[in-house]
């Protein structure tokens, strides 16, 4: 290479990088709107059979979570979720998995995997994904007891449920 | 226009639009993510197994004269 | 030999601001030329394709999954029969952390026709050792890989960093990444011969959802080498006499590749892919692909392809040259030729096993036929032509 090449290395570095912090800020900010107001409700089918609708919860803290077979972290958010359900279910909080395979026996394999104790509905049409327009998979959904849509998470990390576990707290003190 | 030029110019034209894109606006997206079940599909995949893949990659490597360009694949479920 | 086509030598990308982003699709080498006789010399290449390893398992920026591969490889055609055994195993870590490593095995058995024409059967075995290392920070993964790759008379090393990049929720996926290697070449009975090459690797790519069924992918990459390029056993042919062959000490070459996938429905999908490669060796080489998979039941998965490979002949190349020239090669993977072929690949889901492993066995097929227009066969005088069968037997567990 001649000595004019030399510095194509660090120029395409640095066009690059500077490509990239723009691409990844774009995409962070995309993420970050929050909306509020009262929660759209709806009536699913349940993998137990029955049918269950989000109205009839009012009175408890409700989560709502979106999740899918083929979406590695919702499965990962999943036993996270379970223990949440299991902790504070007894003080009045809801939480119902919202699945939208298009196979719903995928839902219910997943669920008996998992060992799930919380009731998974499913949303095979994507009517309630709309209905909430969702823009991330998964989307968790912290409603409180007036129906009121408080808290919105996009997608899963790590650490995730210590925030879930301080908001479902404190809409249960309200 | 040769081809090193277009490809030149493909690639500079690309990253700019993103690049400016993104840095003000956000785009919505037309295919939903709880959409993306078919996407997600291992069938889906450019690549599925990296091992085998390597290996054709390595036969006609050695071969032919031409190489490259065998890429990264995006487009999976869109979570997160 | 006046062939030009109007190439330059050094292809300029382009002036100014532009002239900047050369880097990125710029000289794209790999160094086929200096191929010796035998063609298991994927040494040199070894150390670039491990770069590919690590890279084509990300996926939409998200952790490659645990897997656990065992296969068993072999090529045979041409007089040349290639095989031997590969492992590859992945394995992440707090989430945001995925480890690979693999090794693999080449064990040669050459009686090319470069090979019988001017020496004599031999017998080789070629190492490759690659460790990666993948991050995903929010939306985007980074990957990191070194690879080094060992025969009796060739050795090359080289490291990879491809960084992949999420964005529009996920509709698009940009990809770029940088490859050096670092090659030394030797020569057998020669203990003093020791050459080097150096080799730089510069992609681009862009991965777009076009529907909830479709996607589509582009990717460029650029690969410039330097140094001894040729190889230290091969000879040309003047007026019928041989010569050793010489190539330039330089090489930037481009491709481009273009893909689609499509979920059709029923359980099946089919993919096309078009890639178009251009070097300042004056070579210019078209590729296609199509292929089609199908799941068969609960347990089987169908694929089923057939490619197509054709290319033009470097400037120096010449199957009999009738004047001496600055360079001179008569290595037939420069040359004019096409080839094709189908392939079939069988996997089946063999499920759980241990309560932790899921098992799946796949054996792979592939028929190849390769046509020269310019390159004969000095023991008939008549064009040169082989058959060659590919056969890969692997079996991946997912944790």
């Amino acid at each position: 290479m001649n000595s004019r090449n030399r510095l194509l290395l660090p120029r395409t570095a640095a066009i690059l990088a500077t490509s990239w912090a723009l691409l990844a800020v774009g995409a962070a900010s995309a993420a970050a709107a929050l909306t509020s107001g009262p929660a759209p409700d709806f009536t699913l089918h349940s993998v137990a059979g029955a049918n269950l609708r989000l109205q009839e919860q009012r009175g408890q803290v409700v989560m709502l979570n979106f999740w899918a077979s083929w979406c590695a972290p919702c499965r990962q958010e999943m036993p996270q979720l379970d223990r949440l359900y299991e902790k504070y279910h007894a003080a009045g909080f809801q939480l119902l998995g919202v699945n939208v395979d298009e196979d719903a026996r995928n839902a219910a394999g997943v669920s008996s995997k998992l060992g799930l104790h919380f009731p998974v509905l499913l949303d095979t049409e994507k009517r309630v994904s709309h209905l909430y327009d969702l823009s991330t998979m998964p989307s968790t959904v912290l409603i409180d007891r007036d129906g009121r849509v408080r808290y919105i998470h996009r997608g899963y990390k790590d650490g995730y449920e210590q925030t879930y576990d301080e908001q479902i707290r404190e809409l249960l003190r309200e | 226009m040769n081809a090193d030029r277009i490809a030149n110019r493909v690639v500079a034209g690309g990253l700019i639009a993103a690049a400016l894109l993104l840095a003000g606006c956000s785009i919505e997206p037309w295919v939903k993510p709880y959409e993306r079940e078919r996407l997600a599909d291992p069938i889906m995949k450019f690549s599925r197994d990296p091992l085998a893949d390597k290996h054709r990659e390595h036969i006609f490597d050695v071969r032919e004269a031409a190489h490259g360009a065998t890429g990264v694949q995006g487009g999976g479920c869109g979570c997160n | 030999m006046a062939v030009t086509r109007g190439r330059r030598e050094t292809p300029a990308f382009g002036r100014s601001a532009l002239a900047r982003l050369r880097g990125i699709v710029s000289r794209c080498i790999r160094a086929l030329a200096g191929a010796r006789v035998q063609p298991a010399d994927g040494a040199r290449l070894a150390g670039l394709l491990g770069g590919v390893l690590a890279a084509a398992s990300a996926d939409s920026a998200e952790l490659p999954e645990d897997r656990a591969d065992t296969m068993f490889h072999l090529y045979d055609g041409g007089g040349v029969t290639a095989l031997g055994p590969a492992v590859l195993i992945r394995k992440s870590l707090f989430d945001s952390v995925s480890l690979s490593g693999s090794y693999y095995v080449d064990m040669v058995s050459n009686a090319s026709i470069d090979v019988v024409t001017t020496a004599s059967p031999y017998h080789e075995t070629r190492t490759e050792s690659t460790l990666g290392l993948d991050y995903l920070y929010h939306d985007s993964l980074i990957s990191l890989s070194g690879t080094h790759s060992k025969e009796p008379d060739y050795s090359a090393d080289s490291v990879s960093v491809d960084v992949t990049q999420d964005v529009f929720s996920g509709m698009t996926t940009v990809n770029v990444g940088y490859t050096r290697g670092w090659d030394t070449v030797g020569k057998h009975g020669l203990p003093g011969f020791s050459a080097p090459a150096n080799h730089w690797q510069y992609r681009l790519g862009v991965t777009q959802v076009l529907t909830s069924r479709w996607l589509m992918s582009l990717n460029l990459e650029s690969v410039s080498d330097d140094g001894y390029l040729q190889s230290p056993y091969r000879v040309a042919r003047v007026f019928g006499a041989a010569v050793p062959e010489r190539d330039p000490s330089t090489r930037t070459g481009r491709a481009a590749l273009l893909r689609v996938a499509g979920d059709i429905g029923s359980r099946s999908a089919v993919r096309a892919q078009y890639r178009y490669f251009w070097d300042t060796w004056g070579i210019g080489a078209h590729t296609a692909e199509f292929g089609y998979s199908r799941y068969l039941g609960n347990r089987w998965l169908l694929d089923g392809h057939v490619r197509y490979h054709t290319q033009d002949h470097a400037l120096f190349y010449s199957d009999n040259f009738t004047s001496e020239m600055t360079y001179m090669s008569r290595n037939r993977q420069l040359s004019s030729f096409w080839d094709a072929g189908p392939g079939v690949k069988a996997t089946y889901s063999a499920g759980r096993v241990w309560s932790r492993f899921d098992l799946k066995v796949t054996t792979a097929y592939e028929w190849l036929r390769f046509q020269y227009r310019d390159f004969t066969d000095i023991r008939t005088g008549q064009l040169y032509s082989f058959n060659a069968n590919v056969l890969e037997l692997f079996v991946s567990a997912t944790y």
